[in-house]
């Protein structure tokens, strides 16, 4: 197979434009004669469904959440990034661009992450027509901060919820088109297969949460809009119901994985209380605008604090030790995502941990709110300040808070061209779903920048292309592609309710998660990732023998739910590994521990892994095989990432 | 493991809790004694403790709705010891812990009620009547595309910042279950005021009021009768203010309707 990335010709700048112009056109009046389905309802798949409603297309969407405004897009915090320089403090398409690029530790597409930095501005036009109430200065202009890393201020953002702002404005523009009748939504629908015939996809096999009811949809294209899979570490900062299983049967029918094993670990969330812990909740990065990272200078101290001999006020200022503004003075607290949360690691690795278990480090606010008072605090992060509070019940005003990093994002996905079609004719993904733009690292801001790109410009003139080459004859759902994936999705789940074991499927699910956390997560060594491959299958094989799935297929049955997204989660983990494995260099997220400078950097091998790794399933239990797309940097010097 | 308070102690407590096969079965509450739970747990971990302890037994776990766990996406609701997600003021059932209850406690954990949100299991209630109010009017009528430059749109700060409040609404329908009416007033309210309040929703304002106010009495909710009880229990503060703007608006669309 070789995988065409069909990126345009011409020079960076001008291929977008080009390629719009390029691409074929569905005349208006045919556009109704073409069905398209959308899976998910975030940020990507609410805005591609809004707009493709627009443009005059029958679109069906679906979600799994009782209403598609809760998708988990919905909880992102921070702020979207936009090129606007409205600021006029250097910030412009190329800086965008090359910030991303740079803190993906180039390992993405450089035509991708152009465009992506192009239409970053129009998302923001389009969001304040639809009444997203950004944050504002006193003049009545947009208001913005620097966030993540970068050294412009090019982040608009609502408060601590930019991501419920975003969405709810991309769910208003899609309970429009479903006014109109443009698109009929499917919600508590989850999708369990894909369905292709003559090699296209042609619509999808669902369950209906409510009823468990399995019904076949038909359409001339899909587009999976269903978020990362982040939750395959059980604890992750993801909504409980963030799965994997729409990509993962679509890879099962053929569709390239791209880059698993890069997973961003975010430095800054509360750390685990107990065993119960079901999920972890992240303090939005732009804490660390403010915040200042210190563990105690030394292992003794940290010991006595963590016995609770002393208190965190009594370590005075010579014996803390500020190591990310000590080994990075350029950047501070600053640093990217990635490698503030190695630092952590390593301070506590060392012993200079804080917190009961030592598996923290403080995030002070102390110096700020002598400097500017604790209202401007407030004012800043107060939602952040009491939901730290409500959670540790601990006051951040007084006593420092503590950190540790959490799963959070996943710059993997299914593998697509420039066009976001996958290697399978007619199957799209959008948003985190797809590996397309992050690289190695995903910057602060830029998930819903990217999410919004692909939903309300990019996919509506790519796929419009496809359409138009392809005839307008619909596939009835009684073609036998379609009796026999839902024959399938029904063996699955009767062979599910049949095994009666005795583990719970969160127990699975908590084994599965701190194998990968612990062998697959912030660093990882041949040697561990061989032992995690093997611990994995064996838990896959006692899963299907001893599984305890209550209850029936035909009814409301959450058990059965997590069960499907866990079998999933149990096969996803290991092509993890295996990614892991084969990368034999560290960049960005991916710190291979063999592989790195004398400073504890990632050290990169551009010489042999400047590819994007596409991994096609070749049956569960068998090895993968390997697809490389080579990347090419003609715009961009490849440097090694410094933040000193 | 790193409890944030290593000398809470573990509670005993005695839950009472709506058990419903589905929408046309009788539900009733069921007893279930409940051992050793950490103050510093969220209340449903306190749930998924003794679901797994059900499933250990072979009985079926108790469904109940959430997903962000961090009370944004408004999927959480129950009704704790009657009172809508729980006695805490300002927080959604998802971010109550554990540590406001005290060992020995009975807690009776019911669904929302309210004729216009059908219980489908359990705790998990039907609340698409919230989606179709939307549907009916709750956005601003632009495409993708051709929009001018977001800074050409320059609002107030003071302005936007009260937009920014009514917009968060998370849409959870706390306010229709703490209210006697079953009232989706406040829900309503929020949108209709967000967009009223902003020049790009201003255009649309009469209109939108009138057909959101419609589709939320063809749902079934019932009428305000101003108790200000929904914005009591609303966990994210959506103010009553807000109702007196939607009236205004609405009373305006009547006597001017542009539904023509
Ligand atoms: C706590 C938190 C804070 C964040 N903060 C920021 C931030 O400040 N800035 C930023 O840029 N990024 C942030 N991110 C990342 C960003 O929020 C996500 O990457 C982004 O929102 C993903 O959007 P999406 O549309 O791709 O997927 P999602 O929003 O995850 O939506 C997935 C959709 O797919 C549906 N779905 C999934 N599987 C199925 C199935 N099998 N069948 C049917 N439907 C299905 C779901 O119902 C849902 O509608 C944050 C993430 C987290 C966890
Ligand atoms: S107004 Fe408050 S209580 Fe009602 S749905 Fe919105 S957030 Fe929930
Ligand atoms: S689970 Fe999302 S608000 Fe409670």
């Amino acid at each position: 197979m070789i995988l065409d990335s069909k990126i345009p010709e011409g020079a960076l700048a001008e291929k977008w434009d080009k390629h719009k112009f390029n691409v074929k056109l569905v005349n208006p009046a045919n556009k109704r004669k073409y069905d398209i389905i959308v899976v998910g309802t975030g940020l990507a798949g609410a805005s591609a469904a809004a707009t493709l409603g627009e443009l005059g297309y029958n679109v069906k969407a679906f979600c799994f959440q009782d209403s598609p405004r809760r998708a988990h897009s919905i909880a992102a915090q921070g702020g979207i990034n936009a090129a606007k320089n409205y600021q006029n403090d250097g910030d412009s398409i190329f800086r965008l661009f090359y910030d991303t690029i740079k803190g993906g530790d180039y390992r993405a597409r450089e035509a991708n992450v152009y465009r992506l930095a192009q239409v970053s501005v129009n998302i923001i036009d389009q969001c304040v027509a639809q009444g997203v109430p950004f944050a504002r200065e006193y003049g009545g202009l947009l208001a913005n901060r620097s966030f993540g890393g970068a050294q412009v201020s090019r982040t608009f953002y609502a408060r601590g919820q930019t991501g419920q702002q975003l969405l709810l404005g991309a769910y208003s523009a899609l309970n429009r088109q479903i006014a109109y009748g443009k698109v009929k939504m499917y919600p508590r629908t989850e999708m369990l297969d894909l369905v292709m015939v003559d090699g296209k996809a042609r619509g999808i096999v669902v369950r209906n949460l409510i009823t468990g009811k399995i019904e076949s949809h038909s359409a001339h294209a899909v587009v999976l809009a269903t978020g990362g899979y982040g939750n395959v570490f059980f604890l992750s900062t993801n909504a409980m119901g963030s799965n994997a299983t729409a990509a993962w049967r679509a890879h099962k029918k053929g569709a390239l994985f791209a880059n698993p094993c890069f997973t961003q670990i975010h430095p800054t969330c509360i750390p685990v209380s107990g065993e119960y812990q079901s999920k972890l909740t992240l303090m939005s990065e732009s804490l660390r605008n403010d915040g200042r990272v210190w563990v105690p200078k030394t292992v003794e101290i940290a010991q006595r604090l963590r016995k609770g001999e002393i208190t965190v006020n009594d370590i005075k200022e010579e014996d803390r030790d500020y190591y990310l503004e000590r080994k990075y003075p350029a950047f501070g607290n600053l640093v990217p995502r990635d490698v503030a949360s190695r630092n952590a690691k390593l301070m506590c690795d060392e012993g200079r941990g804080v917190g009961a278990s030592g598996l923290a480090v403080y995030l002070d606010f102390a110096d700020a709110i002598r400097r500017e008072g604790q209202p401007a605090i407030a004012a800043k992060y107060g939602n952040l300040f009491d939901m730290y509070a409500k959670i540790t019940d601990e006051n951040p005003y007084e006593k420092p808070m503590r950190i540790y990093p959490a799963v959070h994002y996943t710059m993997g996905g299914l593998w697509v061209d420039y066009n976001l079609m996958t290697n399978i004719p007619g199957l799209y993904a959008t948003g985190e779903c797809n590996f397309s733009d992050h690289g190695a690292n995903r910057l602060g801001a830029s998930a819903l920048m990217q999410g919004l790109a692909d939903g309300y410009f990019v996919i509506p003139y790519t796929i419009g292309d496809y359409l138009a080459q392809t005839p307008y004859d619909k596939v009835s759902v009684d073609h036998p592609a379609f009796k026999e994936a839902e024959q399938n999705v029904k063996a699955t789940t009767d062979r599910l309710l049949a095994i009666k074991g005795n583990r719970t499927v969160d127990d699975f699910h908590k084994a599965l998660g701190l194998l990968m956390w612990d062998y697959c997560g912030m660093a990882r060594n041949a040697e561990g990732l061989q032992f995690a491959k093997h611990e994995i299958r064996k838990l896959r094989d006692e899963f299907w023998q001893n599984v305890k799935v209550t209850g029936v297929n035909e009814e409301l049955n959450q058990t059965l739910e997590k069960a499907h997204r866990v079998a999933d989660f149990l096969e996803l983990g290991e092509l993890m590994v295996d990614d892991a494995l084969n990368r034999n260099e560290s960049c960005g997220g991916h710190f291979r521990e063999e592989y790195q400078t004398p400073e504890n950097e990632a050290l990169r091998d551009d010489e042999n892994y400047a590819y994007v790794a596409a991994w096609e399933f070749t049956g569960v239990g068998n090895e993968p095989v390997l697809h490389k797309e080579e990347l090419k940097f003609e715009n961009v010097k490849l440097t090694q990432r410094s933040y000193k | 493991m790193a409890g944030s308070n290593p000398n809470a102690k573990p509670m005993d407590l005695t839950l009472k809790i709506w058990r419903q096969k589905d929408r046309n079965t009788a539900g009733q509450l069921v007893t279930y004694p409940l051992k050793n739970i950490s103050p510093d747990m969220s209340f449903l971990e306190m749930l998924d403790v003794l679901n797994e302890e059900l499933l250990v037994r072979g009985e079926e776990p108790v469904a109940f709705d959430h997903d962000c766990r961090e009370g944004i996406c408004g999927m959480c609701s129950l009704f704790i010891n009657g009172r809508a997600h729980g006695p805490e003021r300002g927080t959604t059932t998802c971010q109550l812990h554990m540590r406001h209850f005290n060992h020995g406690d009975t807690i009776t954990i019911e669904p929302w009620r309210a004729a216009a949100f059908p219980v489908h299991k359990d705790l998990i209630v039907d609340r698409s009547a919230f989606d179709r109010i939307q549907q009916a009017g709750g956005y601003v009528s632009v495409n993708t595309g051709g929009v001018p430059d977001a800074n050409e749109i320059p609002i107030p700060k003071t302005i936007a910042d009260k937009a920014f409040d009514a917009a968060t609404c998370i849409g959870c329908g706390a306010c229709v279950a703490a209210c006697k009416n079953a009232s989706a007033m406040l829900f309503v309210s929020a949108k209709v005021s967000q967009l009223a309040m902003l020049p790009q929703g201003k255009v649309e304002a009469k209109t939108r009021a009138e057909n959101m106010v419609a589709q939320m009495d063809v749902e079934g909710f019932g009428a305000c009768s101003n108790t200000g009880a929904c914005a009591a229990e609303c966990p994210v503060g959506i103010s009553l203010d807000n109702i007196a703007m939607l009236n205004r608006e609405y009373l305006g669309a009547k006597a001017s309707s542009e539904n023509v």
